[in-house]
């Protein structure tokens, strides 16, 4: 009976120093993961019920904040919120459709493919600061290389002061994001076709498919789940784009190209409307998982 | 029979082959034009760059504008900066996601599969959601414009990869590998260390490129952390550069090349590797 008992006390005392080391084990994880991101998230969703300017207490006004965003036009945030739609629209129907073609044309064996598929992923590469100065210098409305070879080109009629006015601003922001990670989308799909079995291709073959048909019915069917995944990834990046933004127009001329993230920075340090700013965040994670869900949603549908 | 067919086939359509090459050849040289574009107008003087000579070659190499680069620019401290940043944010990234991922997968316990669920949640939360409070919670801590301002936030936005990279590379370790050290009478913390971490080098190589080119080009906290110019990275300190030499556009293309060159460097040598370490990071995400 007590030797039983010891044998127990020893088990518990066993299961107790396993959990302190699991505990332990995950401790470093934990903190980052909880201190840096869960924590505040939660933070972010209690003050986004209340007017805040970050250093008084901030008094609860339900969905006050939530309500001015979509109807105050002052803040933005409907030309914002359209501005990264209209972002992801070009992402999923110009910027995929680019690095689908790119990545079956790559995956099917030409010389130098490991060359164009090291070409094509550099810009991913590059900061978007790099990036966006250097569309900077090709946008300048003096002696830009759009301007001027334009001029060369005897079209001077066409030439704009490219990220100054307003119906050209968007679209100079536009471009190089799209450009940018076309590279990134192709070299996932690319992985992809790569995954597809040689027998599959070549049984398609003898039956006497071209090239295109296989890609059509037999390697597009296959890296769906990839193509998915970039739709997702396309979609929840442009809801969070940030950086060509800043670089480029910083959401001039007259806030017509604002973005969420832009406008999120503009409550921190123009307004000083914290709560606002936390609405805006909450926002944008409820978007990025509302698409993503829908996204995966309309994939499961077609099959 | 059958192999020749399907060599006329293949073979049917050299028209083909020749516009795809045209295509090919056409949209590497959209990408390749800008970097050959910033190498080259950063030893270009403006006389050169605003007309004589827009794209070519530099006639006179001008090594001065990287002097005015360090100098004036600061370049020189921002680039120790971003080395700085990047190389903590990616160790303690490293060094938690390899503890976390042992207790994931190499102990029993029956809450692990949630736990792993609740880390890769990270995997889609956006940066800017936690910005508002870790902002005012620093600011109020006086903890804003220092290095880790940047190294602890950097690390923990990193950690949910880095805990979905590891884990790949740590299934497939045996796990006769545990149970033989139990037998010799290693502890939990004796396999991990003497064990475990040792075999994950490969899985370093990947979650450390992952990692660095993450923080390498962060802006977004670096721009709203950081305000004084004595711990800006190099993206900020691009920004505040451009900012002051708007009219002269060498010393900026200097400051582009030296933000970029490690990023170049590293890629040439290790252009799989790094590929490889995308498409890890994103199979799953």
């Amino acid at each position: 009976m007590a030797e039983n008992k010891t044998i127990q006390t020893k088990k518990s005392h066993k299961d107790f120093r396993k959990g302190l080391d699991i505990f332990l084990f995950l401790l470093p994880a934990i903190l980052l993961f909880v201190g840096i991101l869960i924590a505040p998230i939660i933070v972010s969703v209690y003050r986004s019920f209340q007017d805040w300017n970050g250093f008084s207490e901030g008094t609860f006004i339900g969905f006050e904040n939530y309500k001015e965003l979509f109807t105050n036009g002052s803040i933005k945030w409907m030309v914002a919120l359209k501005n990264a739609l209209i972002l992801a629209f070009f992402s999923v129907f110009v910027q995929l459709p680019i690095s689908l073609l790119l990545a079956l044309l790559l995956g099917r064996k030409y010389k130098g493919e490991r060359f164009f598929l090291s070409v094509y992923f550099m810009p991913v590469l590059i900061s978007t600061v790099v990036i966006g100065q250097l569309w900077l210098k090709i946008y300048n409305p003096d002696y830009g290389l759009l301007n001027t070879a334009l001029d060369a080109l005897h079209l001077s009629d066409f030439k704009h002061v490219w990220v100054g006015e307003v119906e050209t601003a968007l679209g100079s922001v536009i471009v190089p994001t799209v450009w940018q990670y076309i590279g990134y989308h192709m070299l996932l799909m690319y992985a992809g076709v790569k995954g597809v079995s040689p027998d599959l291709r070549e049984a398609a073959m003898i039956d006497g498919a071209t090239n295109w048909q296989v890609d059509r019915y037999v390697v597009i069917p296959i890296i769906k789940p990839v193509i998915r995944t970039s739709v997702i990834f396309a979609v929840t990046g442009s809801l969070k784009t940030y950086d060509l933004v800043r670089i480029l127009t910083e959401g001039g001329p007259f806030q017509t190209t604002e973005v969420p993230s832009t406008l999120l920075e503009n409550m921190l340090f123009l307004r000083n409307r914290y709560g606002m700013g936390s609405t805006i965040s909450v926002m944008l994670i409820l978007l990025c998982f509302a698409f993503s869900l829908a996204i995966s949603a309309a994939f499961k549908e077609k099959d | 029979m059958q192999l020749e067919e399907r060599y006329t086939l293949k073979k049917s359509n050299p028209a083909i082959k020749v516009l795809v090459y045209i295509l090919l050849v056409i949209w590497a040289f959209i990408n390749l034009f800008p970097i050959y574009f910033m190498f080259t107008f950063s030893l270009k003087s403006n006389e050169e760059i605003f007309g004589k000579n827009i794209i070519g070659l530099p006639k006179e190499w001008l090594w001065s504008n990287y002097v005015s680069a360090m100098k004036t620019g600061n370049m020189g401290l921002y680039f120790f900066n971003s080395v700085l940043v990047t190389v903590f944010s990616i160790a303690i990234s490293i060094m938690a996601a390899m503890m976390a991922t042992y207790a994931l997968t190499r102990i029993k316990w029956k809450a692990a599969g949630f736990t792993n669920a609740f880390f890769m949640l990270g995997l889609t939360i956006p940066l800017q959601a936690s910005i508002v409070p870790v902002y005012v919670v620093l600011s109020k801590l006086h903890w804003l414009n220092h290095y880790s301002t940047l190294i602890i936030p950097y690390s923990a936005f990193t950690l949910s990869m880095s805990i979905l990279i590891c884990t790949g590379f740590m299934v497939d370790i045996p796990y006769d590998l545990d149970e033989a050290a139990r037998i010799d009478g290693c502890g939990l913390w004796g396999t991990f260390f003497r064990i475990i971490a040792p075999l994950l080098k490969p899985a370093l190589s990947t979650i450390g490129i992952y990692a660095f080119l993450q923080c390498w080009n962060e802006f977004m906290f670096a721009n709203v952390f950081i305000s004084d110019s004595k711990h800006r990275t190099l993206p900020v300190g691009i920004k505040a550069l451009s900012g002051q030499h708007t009219t002269d556009w060498g010393p900026i293309g200097a400051a582009l090349v030296i933000a970029t060159f490690p990023t170049l460097l590293v890629y040439i040598f290790l252009s799989r590797k790094i590929q490889d370490s995308f498409i890890a990071g994103a199979v799953k995400g």
